[in-house]
């Protein structure tokens, strides 16, 4: 584990307010996915899960087949997609386009894709402004701060974090009133709505029979920003496409359930194009950014593309109970939780966050949750392997393998291990507030250091297992 | 250039030959419940309100428009050009503009407007949801700048849900380019998860229901 990530840990554990504020947001937001799932409510979730997998699977297999085709609707009603393999690439084409145009004022919409590649910031380095208008990620662009959680952005601010965020940065007074603070956002946007010249919106999904994109969202802000400006970019990776129109049938009913437990989102918005002849509204432009930005690399290996099936609901990191404790911070990318331990290292490299794979109990109710059945425990376990394969490569975790090869030898000697265990209770180091927490001086050495600075353990009981046994 | 790239990357990893074939796709999964229409009317009614919306029932194009007059009373409203808006005579209601053709006006009235007043081509009786196809009758923002928006729906518009819909429109970009689902009022928890509604889009929502 990175001493960076390690830092965030600490922190986060022991900012009391913090804690109930991720505890107690993804815990209601667990209790409604439950209830918007629930036998009465939606009797064949099950299948539902299945179909969806089954869907992504198919539609991952044969990505190429199915980009062509989406390709070919989309420029049929008259929209354009655009390839594009890297951050760089994504932004010289809006770029290029704004100064055709001449556009300098762009509208955002909630996009995980957008943070990926960092487009805000390199749009602003070349003069435009680009503002983003989803009420969380608005209040995190004024902090200069990246999402805590997938559909949660701002999960971590206060109404008092919001009140000094906005008398600072749009110099409005000081107000700690939730309803208030929305008007104002409510109020600033709007004006930048109107006057903006381009649309930039990710996909929930593409749809390949179609050419249409796919936009999921409560606030309207998504319909605005692909419905005011003259020209709408629609920025997506490649793996958000689905079959059919008529497969949103699956979809739909579980994004939004296992999202926020609502059982559709508020504004559900399919776009196949420019405006048509004879409309009054809507863009004149459609642009839809195909991006890879390293997703091709995840398809090579078929256990690992099954990261690619992910439709950003964020069930997973309210189910997670690491997630729960250690918040969005401490995960080093952009996408946190069980999903981000697993992309992370997919996308960045191994190496990027070592310890990530392993910051998992691998209990399984990410899992569990899954709307598209990604066994991500499994893709846990795979890149811990990847971890470990790499260490002995380069000679790294020598005492590590020591301590299992001797571990492993003791569990294969019962009497040894009795008596091990036995001595072990004897020596063991004094607890603080119920758990072991540190080791004494003689025994401080770095394997064990390191290994109990990153574990709690209980400390051995009076009696074990097998004397409870043999006097029972 | 990076279509191709990106297209033989693809290929590539999952060792598929360009314009090798794709195989069938998992069949649809469309299940339609059979309902009658006064459940799937009910249905809507209850979900529409369950989401802090206003529900009603009216027997006449007549009560509808009476309904609306009452509740735009003493406001600016922008109708769409939906023929059954007409038909209800609501175009011609006090304080009512209708008939927009030219986009800056449309924006300009929208902006100010106090209620957009729209119809809807379907509504889903089990999520309490209008769908809106945008054309030359329907334009987007009537639905989305006013703060308050009533869409006049004939009860023969009412399907179960999105298996129907999808079932009665399996190609919606055949018909718009903008096919919007709208299941209750803006909303944003943005903030300390705490429920405001109206944050970009109309925060008050009424569906009249005719027939």
């Amino acid at each position: 584990m990175t001493s960076e990530m390690h830092r965030h840990i600490h922190e986060t554990l022991g900012d009391a307010r913090l804690q109930e504020a991720v505890y107690t947001a993804t815990g209601r937001l667990k209790e409604s996915r439950i209830a918007a799932v629930a036998p009465d409510v939606l009797p064949d979730y099950q299948e539902l899960r299945t179909q969806a997998h089954a869907l992504k699977k198919h539609a991952i297999e044969n990505l190429d087949a199915y980009l062509d085709e989406f390709e070919r609707n989309l420029e049929a009603h008259g929209g354009k997609a655009v390839y594009c393999q890297d951050a760089a690439e994504v932004a010289d084409f809006i770029l290029g386009l704004a100064r055709e145009r001449g556009a300098r004022l762009i509208v955002k919409s909630k996009s995980m894709l957008t943070e990926e590649i960092d487009l805000n910031e390199r749009l602003e380095k070349h003069g435009l402004e680009s503002v983003e208008t989803d009420l969380g990620e608005y209040i995190l662009q004024l902090a200069h701060e990246r999402p805590y959680h997938l559909v949660a952005p701002a999960l971590h601010k206060t109404r008092y974090d919001v009140a000094e965020i906005f008398s600072a940065r749009l110099g409005v007074p000081h107000e700690v009133v939730i309803e208030k603070q929305t008007a104002t956002a409510r109020a600033v946007l709007r004006e930048k709505f109107l006057a903006a010249d381009i649309g930039i919106s990710g996909a929930n999904f593409l749809v390949a029979d179609s050419g249409a994109v796919v936009l999921v969202e409560n606030e309207g802000n998504a319909r605005l920003t692909t419905s005011a400006p003259r020209i709408h970019i629609a920025i997506a990776g490649i793996e958000k496409i689905i079959p059919r129109a008529q497969d949103l049938a699956t979809f739909l009913k579980l994004l939004a359930r296992s999202a926020t437990g609502q059982w559709l989102s508020v504004y559900t918005s399919f776009l196949s194009g420019p405006r048509r002849a004879g409309e009054i509204d809507g863009p004149e432009e459609f642009y839809v950014v195909l991006v890879d930005n390293g997703r091709t690399r995840l398809l090579e290996d078929p256990d690992k593309r099954q990261s690619l099936y992910c439709i950003r609901c964020g069930a997973c990191l309210n189910a997670c109970p690491v997630y729960r404790k250690i918040g969005g911070y401490s995960f080093p990318w952009v996408y946190s939780g069980p999903i981000g331990s697993i992309l992370t290292p997919q996308f960045m490299g191994p190496s990027h966050a070592p310890g990530l794979p392993f910051a998992s109990s691998l209990c399984g109710a990410c899992a569990e949750v899954c709307p598209v059945k990604i066994d991500l425990p499994k893709a846990l376990l795979e890149l811990r392997s990847e971890v470990k394969i790499a260490d002995r490569r380069e000679g790294r975790g020598r005492w590590e393998k020591l301590g299992f090869r001797l571990f492993a030898w003791l569990m294969r000697h019962p009497r040894l291990y009795e008596m091990a265990g036995r001595m072990a209770s004897l020596f063991a180091p004094p607890a603080r507030g119920g758990w072991i927490r540190s080791v004494p001086g003689l025994m401080n050495f770095p394997p064990l250091k390191a290994w109990i600075d990153e574990r709690d353990l209980p400390p051995p009981p009076p009696r074990s297992f097998r004397e409870m046994w043999r006097r029972r | 250039m990076s279509r191709d790239a990106i297209l033989n990357r693809v290929r590539t990893a999952l060792g598929r030959a360009a314009g090798a074939a794709t195989p069938e796709a998992p069949p649809v999964r469309i299940r339609i419940p059979e309902t009658i229409a006064d459940a799937r009317i009910a249905s809507l009614l209850t979900r529409v309100e369950a989401l802090a919306g206003e529900a009603v029932r009216v027997d006449t194009p007549a009560a509808a428009r009476a309904w609306v007059a009452a509740a735009i009373e003493g406001k600016q409203a922008v109708a769409s050009n939906a023929p059954f808006l007409a038909e209800c005579g609501i175009p011609e209601l006090a304080g009512v503009r209708c008939g927009l053709t030219v986009e800056s006006e449309l924006r300009g009235l929208c902006a100010v407007a106090g209620v957009g007043i729209t119809s809807a081509d379907y509504a889903l009786a089990d999520t309490g949801t209008l769908v809106m196809l945008s054309s030359p009758r329907e334009a987007r923002l009537i639905s989305l700048l006013p703060p308050a928006h009533i869409a006049v729906v004939p009860s023969g518009r009412i399907l179960s849900g999105l298996d129907e819909l999808f079932a009665t429109i399996p190609l919606p970009a055949g018909e718009t380019s903008s096919m919007v689902l709208i299941t209750g009022p803006s909303r944003t928890a943005d903030i300390e998860q705490i429920l405001v509604r109206g944050v970009h889009g109309p925060g008050k929502l009424a569906v009249v229901v005719v027939g």
